[in-house]
């Protein structure tokens, strides 16, 4: 009957409205490569979160392990906290330290964990001591320019010295 | 106690703006099971009074009652309730045209009422058989003609034996034939179902054959009432003129106009 | 002309465009008011749906994948000056699953859906359909107008979606099959850089959002129109004309609102 027809072509553009979009979050976007359960959070105290941003990727050996659930301020230490979830199949040593590190050249920052030698792992709520804040482009500009200087400062004084 | 009219108009104004008036105060009775004609020229308030009826406009002044309940457009309940009880034939028919004609038909079954889809195909069948399009009951709206359209029309009008029945210019645009079709319908359709029928028309002699009474309306007041004899006699004259169809009367036939020799530049 | 008879002309246009505004929110409240009675005769939402959805399919397909394909080819040519080449994939996901996508859906719909919105509802109108509804006791608003909005609502974020997907894969033919990039760097580097709730989620907010708009525009126009052929053209043109108008300017205020705000 034309009724029956009608309903199974909507059901069918329905369908293929759902299929775009699932098609879109997991080919697309990054929705794949990181599931929502089953993750515990770790911390990290940085001197400098540069341009870390929330859901940001937490990487180990290069590979996506976690997300970035939230960045605060502790105006104790005057530190970035990072709060970090992991996904739950992964334990790291209590030594673990963490870096933040940029993608690429001028990519996006993330944060990277070297694991360590310890026995004991890392529990839910624990904090990554050992940390590396974000390398900032000013200080390096100025290291250079500073390590230039100071060469060329040391020649002047040994050919002074002739 | 039965009420003798099914609908009465008592004393009622209506304007769409303050300042200019449709009705002034008319008042009209609709006896049960009677037909009765509402004439007079296009533009004299004739379908306005239908529209008063059926609850869509309020008037300024006076009351309408149905079955001696005053019709009230603010209670929707009640407005719904009224509307059950009738059923209105539009001047083109105003057939869903996305509906074939045996689901305009339907459409009212299928709405206010919870039978089961065969009963409602025998009614449908049986109305369109009233109506004499049985025959036509898988034709789509836009493969149907004029006259067949408001035979549908009639047909779905009739959908849930209403007590009441309204027609909006039934015979406009009609060929004889079809006319006549129609006017025959009317009358049977009232007596076989014990209906009143309130027929907006301004085709004196076809109304005249079947109506049991009618009113006129002109300059929106009621010019003349009575049965089709009555008027036929009256003296008034402008119930005469309408009558009669006199060109000139009080109704002019002259645009209001000033002197055709300064129009045409002709000094006096 | 006599500046207090202009005062006046000018009084009295503010005074319409207030009515007017008045008037259509208050049309807009009963469109919502009734949508609870549209979703309990669902059958009616699924044949509007089929109108407005299924008959759009077609030009919502090939428009997208031309623009992902060009979108595609334009943006390599800017791409490849810079040795980003690989990033086309996440350039083009990005445009369309933001902006492209949810606008240029819009605006289509506003075309083809909406004109036929409006013209139907228009004609209907004209033929006294709508008056005769009510007096046979049945609310237009809740059998007529209430389906087809619902319908439109549902329909944009599912037409959207699979123009942006249609896109990417535009995209794809002509960045991979046809300049030779490599399809892991295009798909990884668009993986890495689009953000489901980010992109894709806050894109079909916005058709969400579009979609009550442009259907809105379209039910009001029809049922405002004067019962002439003329009334009728005119009003569909008015739909394209505010829809369009509306969309961009919505799009404006939700871009801003949602892409500048640091996550």
């Amino acid at each position: 009957m034309e009724k029956k027809n009608l309903e199974t072509l909507v059901g069918l553009f329905v369908v293929l409205g759902a299929v775009a979009l699932v098609f879109l979050s997991l080919k697309a976007a990054n929705l794949a490569s990181f599931s929502f359960d089953s993750t515990y959070q770790l911390k990290a105290s940085f001197d400098n979160v540069g341009g870390l941003k929330i859901r940001a990727p937490v990487k180990s050996a290069g590979v996506t392990i976690g997300r970035i659930k939230s960045i605060s301020f502790d105006d104790k230490r005057f530190q970035g906290v990072v709060t970090m979830e992991i996904d739950r199949r992964y334990q790291f040593p209590a030594d673990t330290s963490g870096k933040i590190l940029t993608s690429g050249l001028l990519g996006d920052q993330y944060i990277g964990l070297d694991p360590g030698g310890d026995d004991k792992n890392l529990q839910p709520g624990d904090s990554i001591k050992l940390t590396q804040s974000a390398v900032v482009l000013e200080d390096l500009i100025g290291k250079a320019l500073y390590g230039k200087a100071a060469e060329g400062g040391g020649n002047r004084q040994k050919e002074g010295a002739k | 106690m039965t009420i003798d009219n099914l609908v009465q108009i008592d004393h009622v104004t209506f304007g769409y703006d303050r300042r200019r008036l449709i009705l002034t105060d008319v008042s009209l009775e609709f006896p049960r099971g009677k037909v009765v004609a509402i004439m007079g020229s296009s533009g004299s308030g004739k379908t306005t009074l239908l529209r008063l009826i059926g609850g869509v406009i309020r008037p300024q002044s006076g009351t309408i009652l149905f079955d001696g309940e005053p019709v009230d457009p603010s209670d929707t309940d009640k407005l719904f309730a009224v509307r059950r009880r009738l059923g209105m034939l539009f001047q083109f028919g105003a057939l869903f045209t996305d509906l074939n004609t045996f689901e305009n038909v339907a459409f009212p079954l299928r709405e206010h009422t919870n039978l089961p889809d065969s009963m409602i195909r025998d009614i449908v069948l049986l109305k369109l058989n009233a109506v004499g399009l049985r025959g036509a009951a898988s034709l789509r709206i836009a493969e149907v003609s004029g006259g067949m359209a408001r035979r549908i029309a009639l047909a779905r009008a009739i959908a849930l034996d209403p007590e009441l029945i309204m027609y909006d210019e039934p015979f406009a645009g009609l060929d004889p034939i079809s006319v006549g079709v129609t006017a025959n319908l009317i009358r049977s359709l009232n007596d076989a179902t014990d209906a009143t029928s309130l027929i907006v028309s301004h085709d004196v002699e076809e109304c005249f054959q079947i109506c049991d009474y009618a009113y006129l309306i002109s300059s929106g007041r009621v010019a003349g009432h009575g049965t089709a004899a009555q008027l036929r006699a009256s003296e008034d004259p402008e119930v005469r003129q309408f009558i009669r169809g006199e060109p000139d009367g009080p109704v002019r036939f002259h645009y209001p106009a000033g002197p055709i020799e300064q129009d045409l530049g002709l000094s006096g | 002309m006599n500046p207090l008879d202009l005062l006046a002309a000018l009084g009295a246009r503010v005074m319409g465009w207030l009515n007017a505004l008045g008037h259509a929110s208050l049309f807009f409240g009963d469109l919502v008011r009734h949508t609870p009675a549209a979703l309990r005769r669902f059958d009616l939402v699924v044949v509007q749906i089929y109108a407005i959805g299924n008959l759009s399919l077609v030009i919502i397909i090939t428009s997208g994948a031309a623009v992902g394909g060009v979108l595609a080819l334009q943006a390599y040519y800017a791409l490849d000056r810079y040795g980003a080449a690989e990033s086309v994939g996440l350039l083009v996901a990005l445009s369309l699953l933001r902006e492209l996508g949810p606008v240029l859906t819009s605006l289509l719909y506003a075309g083809r859906a909406g004109t036929s919105l409006t013209a139907e509802i228009g004609l209907m109108k004209a033929g006294e359909q709508l008056a005769a509804m009510e007096m046979m006791a049945v609310d237009p608003r809740s059998r007529v107008l209430a389906p087809r909005f619902v319908a439109g609502i549902v329909s944009l974020p599912l037409l959207a979606a699979i123009f942006s997907a249609v896109g990417v894969g535009g995209a794809y033919l002509i960045a991979v099959k046809l300049i030779g990039i490599d399809s892991a760097a295009f798909w990884s580097q668009m993986q890495d850089g689009v953000d489901v709730f980010k992109d894709v989620g806050n894109g079909m907010v916005k058709t969400i959002v579009f979609g009550v708009a442009s259907t809105f525009i379209a039910l009001y126009m029809g049922y405002e129109s004067e019962a002439t052929p003329e009334g009728v053209a005119k009003a569909t043109t008015r739909t394209v004309v505010f829809s369009s108008v509306t969309v961009l300017v919505l799009d404006f205020l939700l871009t801003s609102l949602m892409f500048s705000i640091k996550s």
